[in-house]
């Protein structure tokens, strides 16, 4: 196609940080117009990321020296498969959340605060997804912290209060830890950039540790069990859209960096007991996650808990990544159906905790069959969650699955079909106040657009159950390691 | 001469000790500004290793890690001056400046 030509001699990585940090400082400047600057920026990034994506499908990786100048002075952007997957999945989700954000936050005085630090999380996260250099990653994760503490900070209150002050110290740590890895990688080896350091890292006492160090930091950041119990308060008392935010995207910013870490800088380093240890983490955490939803007496609660079990898959990364080269496909794939059906479930969270003015379980039975919409959106979002076929939860556990059994680690694939039983347990659950007989209630009046946009995300989920294929074909246009 | 050889080494070690006494500290104190000082401590750790390695090669003192020890300063600072607004709001919302115990998880 012509217009693909034409497109492939522009630079559209660098827009992907302009555009949401210009709408954040737009947003501060007319807080009466945040909204629409929200608005208006999650639709231009949105199309960004889109034929960012169609870029790198079409032509392969592309590396831009930001100003001309060469690392270690510039600051280098990589956009490759799996950066401009990670990039459209956060502008698919950040547009439903901004979108639904336009009705939770109407009538709220303070509402523009959240415009400012969302579109700030959402720049910071693209920054990140673009960064070719350890360091680089490191400012972008702490950019990402900053804006996401003070979004759950934002609901005031003690325990939104202390739960944002815990993430925070837990965040903080993480930081330190993978910038003192950072700071032993370049003592060693004198570069920063991922690409030069995953041709030079050979097995020696330094880059270990920095591996371990970098390792754990980041492990506490994504919440693996049983570094997860931040989690769940955070996630859990935050306004909706912010939950969402953090559940869906947050979450997978950590997993991200560490995937990016093993697959280019330590590749050469040997994996033998660690993909052991993290397989145990793994299925400890789909485990007591899964429990502990099972238990949680509030709606979000619950919800919560589910991202902390599912967090446990992506950890299968390990077992994966040393038993089969292609593994870590699987597992991307799985992030990125969890994003989109988590940011569904949170947000009919939210428009249901809206209409009944609280969230317990045992009281929403009224409200849940007065709000069909969003019963409905939880409800196919939740079989996303589970896994149950037609939805792109599906195709990520049968490609995690199949991985498995390909690699013979048939006790993963175990943990996979064991916490997707849990997961049907605590999905029906959610749904279950909903086919109680009872009488219907609408709740308090509520905008349209809450209800419309967790319908349109969980459909999107059985959507990414038809985009196996692509997604894999632009995750084949990843800048792997140097070998080494 | 020997000094001269030595002062990198012990730039680093110096740095390793920091880093480790300001994690014990974060683990182990309550208050949240001691928490908060500790995460800096292991911060100032984080940049006396950087210095070290900075010294520490061949060919004179290398400047990347000078760049990114204060980059690395503006982050902290930023993340400090959160933290501590963080902390007077649980505070004012608490009455403590430290974390509740984590109770039994529901």
């Amino acid at each position: 196609m012509p217009w693909m030509d034409v497109m492939a001699d522009m630079a559209l990585a660098p827009w992907l940080v302009i555009l949401p940090l210009a709408g954040a400082l737009l947003a501060g400047l007319w807080p009466a117009a945040a909204r629409w600057w929200g608005l208006l920026t999650a639709l231009l990034t949105l199309v960004m990321a889109l034929l960012l994506a169609l870029q790198v499908h079409a032509h392969g990786p592309m590396i831009l020296d930001l100003g001309g100048w060469a690392p270690p002075l510039g600051i280098t952007l990589v956009a490759d498969g799996l950066a401009s997957l990670m990039l459209l999945m956060t502008a698919v989700v950040g547009l439903a959340i901004s979108l639904h954000a336009l009705g939770y936050l109407a009538g709220e005085g303070r509402g523009h605060w959240f415009w400012i630090l969302w579109l700030w999380l959402w720049a910071a996260m693209n920054a990140l997804y673009l960064s070719g250099d350890v360091f680089n990653l490191y400012v972008t994760l702490e950019l990402v912290v900053l804006a996401s503490v003070a979004l759950v900070a934002l609901a005031g209150g003690a325990a939104p209060l202390v739960a944002a002050m815990r993430y925070l110290l837990v965040s903080l740590l993480g930081s330190m830890a993978y910038l003192m890895g950072v700071a032993l990688l370049y003592g060693a080896y004198g570069v920063l950039g991922l690409q030069a350091l995953g041709a030079q890292v050979a097995l020696s006492a330094a880059p270990m540790l920095a591996a371990v160090l970098m390792t754990v930091g980041l492990l506490a950041k994504s919440a693996l069990f049983p570094l997860h119990v931040w989690l769940p308060p955070a996630h859990g008392s935050a306004p909706a859209p912010v939950s969402a935010a953090l559940s869906a995207l947050v979450v997978k910013v950590s997993f991200y960096l560490i995937l990016r870490l093993w697959l280019t800088v330590f590749p050469a380093l040997p994996l033998s007991g660690l993909d052991v240890l993290m397989g145990v983490l793994a299925a400890g955490a789909v485990l007591w996650g899964g429990l502990m939803a099972l238990r949680a007496p509030r709606l979000k609660q619950v919800v919560a808990y589910s991202t902390v079990a599912q967090v446990g898959y992506l950890f299968l990364l390990f077992p994966f990544l040393r038993a089969h080269p292609e593994g870590w496909k699987a597992v991307v794939f799985f992030a990125v159906a969890h994003g989109v059906a988590k940011a569904a479930v949170f947000l009919a969270a939210g428009t249901l905790q809206r209409a009944a003015g609280h969230d317990r379980l045992a009281d929403l039975g009224a409200v849940m069959r007065g709000r069909l919409k969003t019963s409905f959106a939880l409800g196919i979002a939740g079989a996303g969650l589970v896994g149950l076929p037609f939805t792109g939860g599906f195709i990520a556990k049968w490609l995690l699955v199949q991985t498995a059994l390909e690699a013979g680690l048939w006790i993963w694939a175990l943990v996979v079909l064991g916490g997707g039983l849990l997961a049907g347990a605590y999905v029906f659950r959610l749904l279950g106040p909903a086919f109680e007989p009872g009488p219907a209630d609408r709740g308090r009046p509520l905008p349209a657009v809450m209800e419309w946009v967790p319908l349109a995300l969980a459909l999107l989920t059985i959507g990414l159950g038809f985009a196996g294929t692509p997604a894999l074909s632009l995750l084949a246009r990843t800048l792997a390691g140097g070998g080494g | 001469m020997a000094a001269d050889v030595l002062t990198p080494q012990i730039y680093l070690l110096c740095g390793v000790l920091l880093f480790v006494l300001g994690l014990h500290a974060l683990v182990v104190r309550r208050h949240l500004l001691l928490k908060i000082l500790a995460v800096n401590v292991m911060g100032s750790g984080v940049f006396m290793v950087l210095l070290g390695v900075a010294a520490g090669g061949e060919g004179g003192v290398d400047p990347v890690p000078h760049a990114l020890v204060i980059t690395g300063i503006v982050v902290a600072v930023s993340a400090t001056a959160v933290a501590l607004v963080l902390m007077l709001r649980v505070k004012a919302a608490t009455g403590l400046a430290r974390l509740p115990r984590s109770g039994p998880e529901d």
